[in-house]
């Protein structure tokens, strides 16, 4: 814990600013590399840095760890990240609210878009099963949820959002390649400009491990969901949005903590892929 | 495969229970196996063009089978099977019957690329001309067979020359850059740094693709396109690493998805090792059609077989959808399935490479125990299958030191279980794919506990009535339930209910279904014709 708006990295004593690092650099194992990482260290601001591990990886490269004091100082109050902006509500009072208020379900169609086949994230969201014991939006009693799945089209998400009067729109977008979920983002938000009136379009929410929270304006969407997110968190900001009369406009950037680390999205990179691709 | 767990039945499990476990998949699988007898596909048909020399694509890069099964239907419909139409209409174009010894893959192609610009008619001939047009697809067809068992050959000499690695499990790495020549180095690496078995993750969604790409390709999505091409550049380079380090280190690939018999056509053509290859994956999490999904899967399963590859099921891909514990039984269920989808197909145990994973949650309770129980649950009940065993992905965090942890224990519970065939994990699973550093990282763990732990499965023997032996047979118990149940419903109306994972798949929704038909009295498919004489 900090006492005040400046902090620095924490070892074992306060304000003593130690850092670990490791990387590779593309060398064989010897002095030189040895003092290659040592350069780099110091580059990275590390003063003192020492070299605690070295390790040659086949034949060109070399693998370090690094530990080292770094002299940089972190202003939190000059920290800007997307603070929620909307309360917290038990599946319960989602339900509740949607009831009273909507007098119908409320529609929300999610989907994984262009070639992203990963539907760990929006199964995640939607699924009753849910995820870390947090009952998916399906279990939401008064939300009619349609996963759409892996690959589909913008034009067929916009033709099933319409179909399906959607209130809510989800999308998520986990391979990151050639920055594919930013382009796919930016087609779908586009086309559903397009094709529906303002008041009439849906909510346009997106949510990944790899996307900044803030550039929801840029994309396009309404709000942006990064790593870590629950069901829980999506309902209520859906019931936040669409039901309980809150704020409209793109989430705006708040000053203050870090938003929660979430530990639950996957990445495109996984380990295992099953008998898919 | 020797190992010494198999026959002292560690977990002293109920013969009687595992002998109705497997009578229950044989009556859930035995109707499928009558719909898949009775249905073929475009990419049944497309495989059989593919095993009788078609190759290449048009400028378009849609392959020649692809235009050659899309004018037969046009003209004729599938329900005949495309081998009679198009050998028939290839005698009439050239005039005489094709002699022997020459290029029949040649003219079969050049008539693909006559029929794409519509200036052939496909007809259904009956009596001699349907005669003679069988035995002419059937000569091209086991000319086809014939390259697919001398590649088995040619392995079987390669492993003889170079040997199997010393150590079981054998090591399994992926790789996956998008680019087949970045793949080749990174392989080549990793088979160097202990990497047995070398898998090119594919492209993301290239399941969904109603064709197989062509050519070597250096652009994908989270992995590398699945082509004919790319399979021979790979499998060219690890001949050499096979040379170099003096054991033959096999290539894996994916066959499930909308091309599952094609791909395992061309991998039996490029003598692939192994492929991933699961009987309901396609259905349940690509949501292709249910009866596609099973008539493909038959057919590549015989080629597969004809071919001598292992296949690897996915069952893990159940554990990352649902819970680990509470679901345990639904990857014994699916592996039963596996394994009587694949004996009907022809495949041996020695080819069975049943899936599972490390998937309960780090924080419960005993899960190391319980990860011993289920592990060594489907050690005993598949005794001379090569298992594979994948680690954990839904519980890695992005701590990437606790996660170095957990892949410790998977492999700890991998070689005192005595697993075939080992998925390395990577500790920045959910992070990144997979860095230089974080591979070598990874194979260190392994090399670890391989190497201080590789003779623990001989001293562990759970105590009799404990927690382990227990475990295993409420898993086995509840299996056996749930195949009740399914047997009582129907195997594929249990898959449109929801029974497997959360996810509804009815027999009459999902992708590819227009690309199925039920045989019609004339079908007639000279390579299941082949397949199942065995010659």
């Amino acid at each position: 814990m900090s006492g005040g708006p400046i902090v620095r990295p924490y070892g074992d004593a306060t304000g003593d600013g130690m850092v670990q690092v490791s990387f590779t650099l593309p060398v064989p194992h010897d002095k030189r590399a040895e003092g290659a990482a040592l350069q780099l260290a110091a580059k990275m601001g590390l003063d003192p840095a020492m070299l605690v591990h070295s390790r040659q990886m086949g034949d060109g490269f070399t693998f370090f760890v690094v530990y080292g004091r770094v002299s940089h100082l972190v202003d939190l109050s000059a920290v800007r990240v997307v603070e929620r902006d909307y309360p917290l509500l038990s599946a319960k009072e989602v339900n509740g609210l949607i009831r009273r208020r909507l007098r119908r379900k409320l529609s929300v169609v999610g989907a994984c878009i262009g070639t992203d086949a990963h539907t760990v994230g929006i199964d995640a969201i939607l699924n009753v099963k849910g995820i870390a014991g947090e009952k998916g939006l399906e279990y939401y009693r008064e939300l009619r949820v349609t996963n759409l799945g892996a690959q589909v089209s913008v034009p067929d998400l916009v033709a099933a959002a319409r179909a399906e009067r959607a209130d809510a729109v989800l999308v998520s977008q986990v391979v990151t390649q050639r920055d594919a979920h930013l382009h796919n983002t930016r087609e779908m938000s586009a086309a559903f400009r397009e094709a529906m009136p303002v008041g009439r379009r849906p909510l346009l929410v997106v949510g990944g491990p790899r996307f900044d929270e803030l550039m929801a304006g840029e994309l396009g969407v309404d709000r942006i969901f990064g790593r870590g997110t629950t069901p829980g968190e999506v309902a209520s900001y859906l019931v936040h949005r669409l039901v309980a009369g809150g704020a409209a406009g793109p989430a705006r950037a708040a000053a203050g903590a870090t938003a929660a680390p979430g530990d639950r999205d996957r990445s495109a990179g996984r380990g295992t892929e099953g008998v898919g691709g | 495969m020797a190992r010494d767990s198999g026959s002292g039945g560690k977990l002293a499990l109920d013969p009687v229970l595992v002998g109705r476990a497997r009578e229950l998949a044989r009556r859930a699988g035995q109707p499928v196996v009558e719909l898949a007898r009775g249905h073929t596909t475009v990419s049944v048909e497309r495989a059989v063009l593919r095993l009788a020399g078609v190759t290449g694509a048009d400028p378009d890069g849609i392959p020649w089978v692809n235009r050659l099964v899309d004018a037969v239907v046009a003209d004729v419909g599938l329900a005949h099977g495309v081998a009679v139409p198009v050998f028939d209409a290839l005698r009439r174009e050239l005039g005489v019957p094709i002699p022997a010894g020459s290029d029949v893959g040649a003219a079969v192609t050049l008539l693909a690329q006559k029929a794409a610009a519509g200036s052939v008619r496909f007809e259904v001939p009956a009596g001699r001309a349907a005669r003679s047009a069988g035995a002419a697809a059937r000569r091209a067809v086991g000319v086809g067979l014939r390259r697919i068992d001398r590649r088995r050959s040619e392995r079987d000499r390669m492993v003889r020359r170079h040997g199997d690695p010393g150590q079981r499990p054998w090591i399994y790495l992926i790789v996956a850059t998008g680019d087949i020549y970045e793949d080749i180095p990174q392989a080549q690496a990793a088979a160097r740094a202990g990497a047995d078995v070398i898998a090119v993750i594919r492209s993301t969604g290239q399941s969904l693709l109603d064709y197989v790409p062509e050519g070597a390709t250096r652009e994908g999505f989270a992995g590398t396109y699945a082509t004919q091409q790319n399979f021979r550049l790979m499998r060219a380079a690890l001949d050499d690493s096979s040379r170099e380090l003096g054991r033959y280190v096999r290539l894996t690939n994916y066959a499930s998805g909308l091309c599952m018999p094609e791909m395992a056509v061309l991998a039996g053509l490029e003598r692939l090792d192994m492929m991933l290859n699961d009987s309901m994956y396609g259905i349940l999490f690509r949501d292709i059609n249910p009866v596609r999904t099973f008539v493909d899967q038959r057919f590549s399963r015989q080629v597969h077989a004809r071919a001598g590859i292992v296949i690897n099921t996915g069952e893990d891909n159940y554990l990352t959808t649902a819970d680990a514990v509470d679901e345990a039984h639904t990857v014994t269920v699916s592996q039963l399935l596996n394994e009587y989808f694949a004996h009907e197909a022809g495949l041996p145990d020695a080819q069975l490479g049943l899936g599972h994973a490390f998937e309960i949650d780090p924080d419960l309770p005993e899960s190391f125990r319980l990860e011993l129980a289920h592990a060594l649950l489907a050690r005993e009940l598949f005794p001379d299958a090569p298992l594979k065993w994948m680690p954990p992905t839904r519980h890695m965090t992005g701590d990437v030191f606790r996660g170095n942890l957990l892949d410790g224990f998977f492999n700890l519970v991998g070689t005192m279980t005595g697993q075939g065939i080992l998925l390395v994990g990577m500790m920045t699973e959910a992070v990144v794919t997979p860095w230089l550093s974080d591979r070598d990282l990874a194979l260190q763990n392994v090399r670890y506990v391989l190497g201080a732990a590789g003779g623990l499965h001989e001293d562990f023997v759970p105590a009799p009535g404990g927690f382990i032996q227990r475990r295993a047979a409420t898993v086995l118990g509840e299996a056996v339930a749930l195949l009740e149940r399914i047997v009582d419903g129907g195997l594929l109306p249990a898959i449109a209910d929801g029974t497997f994972g959360i996810t509804k798949r009815p027999a009459d929704r999902g992708r590819g279904l227009d690309g199925v038909a039920a045989h019609a009295d004339d079908y007639y498919n000279p390579a299941t014709e082949l397949l199942e004489a065995g010659s």
